[in-house]
């Protein structure tokens, strides 16, 4: 090969790369999730009993949910940092409306109706906390004076009160992280930080005087399943039988019998990662975690490319929360945290949270792909 | 606020938020090493303790599918039966050897190389844990030699299930219908749990009709199972309920005599009893065996059935549309004498052609040179066409559809047996609606004898010809009479209301057009006067013969020269006895020729049977 016809001399030549650019998209970014994407339909199909009616309803979100990707990055991240308090105002309201008149399912209120679609408010939230968060830090020089930083906490847990109020205490936790990232990354000493998990940790009891029974529940049977092996326990007992009899290979595409013979309960959504370790094995749930890390590596190197603080805390907080929705799941899915509902990005079969999750990823690509265009 | 704070150091920043990153990635991959090690415990230490506990996982729901409800006729004669079938079924889970299994069985059975072939796919293709049927429908003897190898065999089993039989074959294939196999269109209009373990479902006729009735409710078994997959103790189990047993009007003998009659023709018979609606004999021929369908049936045989000129599936009682010919004839007079455009006295002449004003176009009588004077009763007992083209004619399209519309012409019967057709009874809005075209006077002429668009079917035509014998009552054909709840022994009688009766301002007009039918079979000048003889009472009747080829102006019908598909259909209606009906008879044979010398004498054999006259000849 010609090492002199790279396309760094020839900037007209075309490539698959510049092509995305065109439409603002990140093309290692948009072939990761692309893959992933491809890899949890597999998985679904197994997951959800072969059944082709769920299949079509995923792919139709996912379609969705890529639309709304190349939407959201080709909005300039400047437009997205003046939309911000809007954004986060909307959400607010709709939170309160929520409350006030929401829709309940499972014993949860977290369903907006307007009539021709339902709304999950809480899904907004997820975007609009960290931008922000990200957009109110970096009007000022970082890191942030300790005002500004109550400010911003308060910014944070107005939102996360609400939706843990629903209840919806998954989405209310994650939300909280992706704003506590934000000012993570913006700076804070370290004393603020250690100071502030002394606290959190000290305030658990206070948690458990708040949260509903069935929280506690849960709770109580994640530090000891075997108390209730039929009821609340079952969840995880099975989920854990699921994963340790994959073995190292696993049994197979179709071949798991905790998942096909349906002993493994919610397996096509917020359980499907056992359905994976099950049928794929150890190696089958490796090479999907260096998957995430990976798209996560990306996000992270946007971030850290970015050309203004904004962007950077944005899309650093973004690729970070992906990798928490991840960890919080495998966590809950192998009997490392309690189960607290967080479906597993872009496998779970399940609608909203699809499209907020490529949104954020909309975001990453619009940072990226706007620089030459910024003013420096 | 002081510009001082709005100053930013914009490399200080990066720094900043950089070295964060960088600490929020090796976290990052602190977390993924926390989690890897977490699964490797699970998935490599721990990997023995959790297979021998997914394996011992082997709780097993599995449902008691019902026993379907059976299906008799009056008389108590089983139509639809329950018969134990046994099956050879591999759990490839639990073959060590599938190779030698395979050939093994294939020794046992005597099933040919490709075949085997065939089947190891198909093994390979599904899952390892689900049971693949090798064989059904096995015999007594295969059972016997699969027992004494049972030893060499593991993982392959015998299972013994009650399947759908129908013992009277094809007798009544139309009428009582099928099971199959549960199909996707099936499973979106049922109930998935109410079915689980349940194969069959109704697809057509009386199956489909009351399959709620029939399939009764599923039960449920907990058991714990070994790895093997065999039943080691039971946990729970709520028993299923049986299908309640429905008990038809239908009367076996009658149906065989009927089919019988028909004889080789393509066509249909329907009996009933005009009171109460029970439908006595409903014949399609030609028909099927149903039986090769409960467990699927070939699609080789499949297709000869569906691709059939003679149409085998097509339940002509219900969907078979044929123009009525001259059995409309009786209706028409009914609605002439109603309407006041003509008395039983009043004579038309018939030189054997009719025109209508102004125009040189004729509409020819069957009868070349005439019937000369008739008058209503001669007119139909020598169903005299002129006398008709004239009537109808004077009534009008609008008057004489909507006067057809009291019995039921153009109106589902509402029998309780499924895809049952609305025929045709035409007017000027249907015209209209579905050609876009006015209606022409010429074809209200024709229409008063039956021809042109007008279309019934057999029910149809039974139906009709019930509401004239009960002089305008107006009842709902029934197939099924009672039903059985399981385990019980005395019958619940299937309720249904009456339909309010046609009113008639003077009774006398049925009478008149009744005694002309009996005239058709008593007169001597009756088209079926041939099957009056040697009967106790009066028959009612009117034959009918509806041209499935159109013959041109002058042109001579010559059933010589003419194809047998292009032959007139025969028709006959009928009632006995006229002056207190109980049973009402209708028959079409298709290309039958002539109603008077081919439907006619099928249905008298009907009448005779049912009365339990002995042949006349």
């Amino acid at each position: 090969m010609n090492s002199h016809l790279i396309d760094r001399h020839h900037p007209q030549r075309w490539s698959v790369t510049r092509a995305l650019a065109v439409i603002h998209l990140d093309a290692l970014l948009f072939l990761g999730l692309l893959m992933l994407m491809g890899a949890g339909l597999i998985i679904l199909y197994s997951a959800g009993d072969q059944s082709t009616a769920l299949m079509i309803r995923q792919l139709t979100r996912m379609a969705a949910a890529v639309f709304a990707l190349l939407v959201v990055a080709n909005i300039h991240p400047d437009r997205m940092r003046d939309a911000a308090y809007w954004l986060y105002g909307v959400g607010l309201i709709l939170l309160i409306a929520v409350l006030a008149f929401g829709h309940e399912g499972k014993g949860a209120q977290r369903w907006l109706d307007l009539g021709f679609f339902r709304f999950q408010p809480s899904e907004l939230m997820k975007l609009a906390v960290p931008l922000l968060v990200a957009s109110y830090l970096a009007e000022r020089p970082l890191s942030p004076t300790i005002p500004r930083l109550i400010i911003g906490l308060v910014m944070i847990i107005v939102p996360s009160l609400l939706i843990a109020k629903q209840p919806d205490l998954g989405t209310s936790l994650l939300i909280a992280s992706s704003g506590l990232i934000v000012v993570f990354l913006s700076g804070i000493s370290w004393r603020i930080i250690i100071g502030f998990i002394v606290t959190c940790t000290s305030a658990l009891p206070v948690l458990w005087y708040v949260m509903h029974d069935y929280q506690k529940q849960r709770v109580l049977t994640f530090l000891n399943p075997e108390s209730d092996p039929l009821g609340a326990g079952y969840h995880i007992i099975q989920s854990k039988i699921a994963i340790g009899s994959g073995g190292l290979f696993g049994r197979g595409w179709l071949e798991g019998t905790q998942s096909q013979l349906a002993f493994l309960p919610e397996r096509s959504t917020d359980f499907i990662f056992a359905v994976i370790a099950e049928e794929f094995g150890l190696l089958g749930v490796g090479l999907l975690l260096i998957m995430y890390l990976l798209i996560a590596a990306r996000g992270i190197y946007i971030a850290s490319q970015a050309q203004t603080s904004f962007a950077r805390l944005l899309a650093g907080s973004i690729s970070m929360t992906f990798l928490v929705y991840v960890f919080v799941n495998v966590g809950m899915v192998t009997g490392l945290l309690p189960v607290v509902g967080v479906p597993l990005p872009l496998v779970s079969y399940g609608g909203t949270s699809m499209v907020t999750l490529l949104a954020g990823f909309g975001i990453l690509m619009s940072v990226h792909t706007h620089r030459r265009m910024m003013s420096p | 606020m002081s510009t001082r704070f709005t100053l930013k150091n914009h490399s200080n920043e990066n720094r900043l938020i950089n070295d964060r990153l960088i600490f929020a990635a090796l976290f990052a991959g602190l977390l993924f090493i926390i989690v890897m090690v977490r699964l490797a415990v699970l998935q490599v230490v721990e990997y023995e303790h959790f297979d021998s506990l997914s394996n011992k996982n082997r709780i097993d729901i599995s449902p008691l599918p019902p026993q379907r409800g059976l299906i008799y006729d009056r008389n108590g004669i089983v139509l639809a039966e329950n018969i134990p079938s046994f099956s050879l079924e591999i759990t490839p889970e639990n073959v060590p050897n599938l190779d030698d299994t395979l050939t093994t069985l294939a020794a046992l059975f005597s099933v040919s190389e490709v075949d085997i072939t065939k089947i190891r796919k198909q093994i390979k293709q599904q899952r390892r844990f689900r049971q693949f049927t090798f064989r059904q429908r096995l015999t007594e003897e295969e059972v016997a030699v699969f027992s004494v190898n049972r030893h060499t065999l593991p993982g392959v089993e015998v299972v013994g299930r009650l399947i759908r039989h129908y013992p009277q074959g094809a007798l009544f294939a139309h009428t009582v219908g099928y099971v199959g196999r549960i199909n996707e269109r099936d499973q979106k209009n049922i109930d998935l749990k109410a079915y689980k373990g349940t194969q069959q479902i109704g697809k057509t006729g009386i199956e489909k009709q009351y399959e709620s009735l029939l399939h009764g409710s599923v039960g449920y078994q907990q058991v714990e199972t070994n790895v093997q997959g065999r039943t080691v103790r039971e946990l729970q189990n709520v028993s299923s309920t049986s299908g309640q047993d429905l008990f038809l009007n239908l009367d076996i003998n009658l149906q065989r005599v009927a089919a019988e009659a028909l004889g080789e023709f393509n066509g249909a018979v329907v009996a009933l009893v005009p009171k109460t609606g029970a439908v006595l004999a409903m014949v399609s021929k030609p028909d099927f065996d149903p039986n090769p369908f409960v467990l699927g049936i070939s699609t080789k045989e499949y297709g000869a059935l569906r691709d059939s000129v003679d149409m085998p599936l097509f339940n002509r009682t219900l969907r078979g549309r044929y123009p009525p010919g001259s059995t409309l004839k009786p209706f028409v007079a009914l609605a002439g004498l109603e309407l006041g455009l003509v008395t039983e006295q009043t004579k038309s002449f018939c030189p054997g052609w009719f025109s209508l004003p102004g125009q040189d176009h004729r509409y020819r009588c069957w009868k070349k040179h005439g019937h000369g004077h008739v008058d209503l009763k001669s007119s139909i007992s020598q169903s005299c066409d002129v006398y008709f083209y004239d009537l109808a004619n004077a009534l009008g399209i609008d008057r004489l559809h909507s006067f057809l519309d009291f019995f039921d012409f153009g109106h589902r019967t509402g029998i309780d047996i499924p895809s049952e057709s609305k025929g045709l009874s035409p007017s000027r809005e249907w015209k209209r609606a579905s050609r876009n075209q006015t209606w022409y006077p010429g074809e209200t002429v024709i229409s008063g004898i039956g021809q042109g668009f007008n279309q019934t079917t057999p029910i149809q035509l039974a139906h009709a010809t019930a509401i004239l014998a009960m002089r305008g009552i107006n009842v709902r054909p029934q197939v099924a009479r009672a039903i059985r709840k399981s385990g019980q022994s005395e019958l619940e009688l299937i309720e249904k209301e009456l339909a309010e009766s046609l009113p008639m301002e003077d009774s006398q007009h049925w009478e008149a057009v009744i005694d002309s039918m009996v005239d058709v079979v008593h007169g001597t000048r009756g088209t079926a006067r041939h099957i009056g003889k040697n009967i106790p009472f009066k028959i009612a009747g009117k034959t009918g013969t509806a041209q499935v080829f159109g013959i041109k102006q002058d042109e001579k019908y010559d059933a010589e020269t003419l194809a047998k598909k292009l032959h007139d259909h025969a028709l006959f209606i009928a009632f006995a006895p006229a002056d207190n009906p109980e049973i009402v008879v209708a028959v079409v044979a298709e290309n039958g020729g002539s109603g008077s010398r081919t439907a006619a004498p099928i249905a008298r054999k009907v009448i005779d049977q049912y009365f339990g006259i002995s042949p006349s000849e």
